[in-house]
């Protein structure tokens, strides 16, 4: 059993949304849904983190913000796409200035659907990624050992 | 010499396991006092073991050579303190453990992790006149500065010392990184300083931070105690009541600015600290 799974540190970055999601991820800090129970912790530093939290869609401003975030993050890492936007484009994917979902840019591990996602959906969704971690965890593991 | 040596054991293994569930003691009633359920008891442990699985990114040679040296000047620290050394060497001893840490932080080139570091020397400056007020007004009243003999005294020291306490108390906040003064790196990273003097640090150099800030703890706590030694149970009692202070305190401030932290430690240090020591001085004590 890796630790990874029970102390899981997320990193929330806004692409381009309305802002709902936003809302809803940070909802899930507060005393009705407190995700410290489960050892989750927001950081705000992609040094810190495990799990990179995106909403919104990709515009063509942030393609090198998401990507320098990403690139910060220490392995083993995972990344959740949060709501519609950031699995697709949603309603914004038509704009000029838009690239995308998430998956345009980096590896994405979890699609957590909604608009808004609701604080539920959130924590399954990442609780859905902290399995995904705990198999990359393993992998590099073994990838430091044949090493 | 074998109580010296438990002593040693003592402090190197077991103050690390017991501040590793202070800090999990606290988080859990951090929590409680927000009205949420809070993190397990050792949530803190599992942080630590997390972070050492993490894969290491150093932006630097000397960074973790600096968090090595911190760690290591901790440790010694309260080898000092809990074998019964010089209170003032011990109080030098721990602001040479903060200088590399610092110098850690220095040497990475995030504007985070500087401004961070200048906060934490402005902490240490807010906080070492009381540290060392405290040492005097301790060898006012035992006439001596070592740990033993300040153990040791048979009578209340905080008799001796109730305002040399107080500005110990406020700088203790300053010291346990506790809000208001959590000024060079908060508990929450989602503010203005991002994670501030541990911005660039991660992994297993992480984990030594917190390990480090383990050991720091206990060894404070173990400063309580001298105030209290003459009845052992007072003293932890004394302990749990300013350790769940502290918590309280923490929850019910905002963060400060740090034109604030050094008037307001030094004007406490010199109100209450100078005139205990002034008194004791009059009195021939």
């Amino acid at each position: 059993m890796s630790f990874l799974k029970k102390s899981p540190w997320v990193l929330h970055y806004d692409g381009s949304s309305c802002n709902g999601c936003d809302i809803e991820v940070l909802a899930c800090l507060t005393p009705i849904y407190d995700i410290e129970r489960f050892g989750i912790v927001n950081t705000g530093n992609p040094k810190h983190a495990d799990v990179l939290l995106i909403t919104g869609s990709i515009n063509e401003q942030n393609i090198e913000v998401v990507k320098n975030l990403y690139n910060q993050m220490p392995d083993p890492k995972v990344v959740a796409a949060i709501g519609i936007c950031a699995a697709t484009g949603g309603i914004f994917r038509e704009c000029y200035n838009i690239k995308g979902g998430v998956d345009t840019v980096i590896p994405v591990d979890i699609y957590i659907p909604g608009c808004a996602a609701r604080p539920e959906a959130i924590i399954d969704g990442v609780v859905a990624a902290l399995g995904v971690l705990e198999k990359k965890a393993e992998a590099f593991k073994s990838m430091k050992v044949s090493a | 010499m074998i109580k010296t040596a438990l002593l040693i054991v003592g402090w190197v293994v077991v103050a690390p396991v017991l501040g590793g569930l202070l800090a999990g003691f606290d988080r859990i009633v951090t929590a409680r006092m927000q009205s949420r359920v809070g993190p397990p008891l050792f949530q803190p442990f599992y942080d630590v073991f997390k972070l050492m699985s993490k894969r290491s990114v150093a932006v630097n040679k000397f960074q973790n050579f600096y968090m090595l040296c911190f760690i290591a000047f901790v440790i010694i620290t309260g080898l000092l303190f809990f074998t019964g050394g010089d209170l003032l060497l011990t109080i030098f001893a721990l602001a040479v453990a903060g200088v590399f840490f610092v110098l850690g932080a220095y040497s990475a080139n995030s504007p985070y992790s500087n401004i961070g570091a200048e906060r934490e020397l402005i902490q240490m400056m807010s906080y070492e006149p009381m540290l060392i007020l405290m040492a005097m007004g301790m060898f006012m009243v035992t006439k001596s500065f070592h740990v033993n003999d300040i153990m040791g005294f048979s009578k209340p020291l905080i008799a001796y010392l109730p305002g040399v306490f107080i500005g110990f108390l406020f700088i203790l906040t300053i010291k346990l990184r506790k809000s208001p003064f959590d000024l060079s790196s908060s508990h929450h990273g989602h503010q203005e300083l991002v994670k501030g003097i541990t911005t660039e640090f991660s992994g297993k150099t992480l984990a030594i931070i917190e390990i480090a800030h383990w050991y720091e703890n206990i060894l404070l706590l173990g400063f309580i105690y001298m105030f209290f030694a003459f009845n052992p149970i007072v003293a932890i009692s004394a302990i749990v009541i300013t350790y769940l202070f502290e918590i309280l305190i923490d929850n019910s401030y905002a963060r400060l600015t740090w034109h604030f932290t050094l008037k307001s430690s030094w004007i406490v240090s010199g109100i209450f600290g100078v005139s205990n020591l002034l008194i004791l001085a009059f009195l021939g004590k």
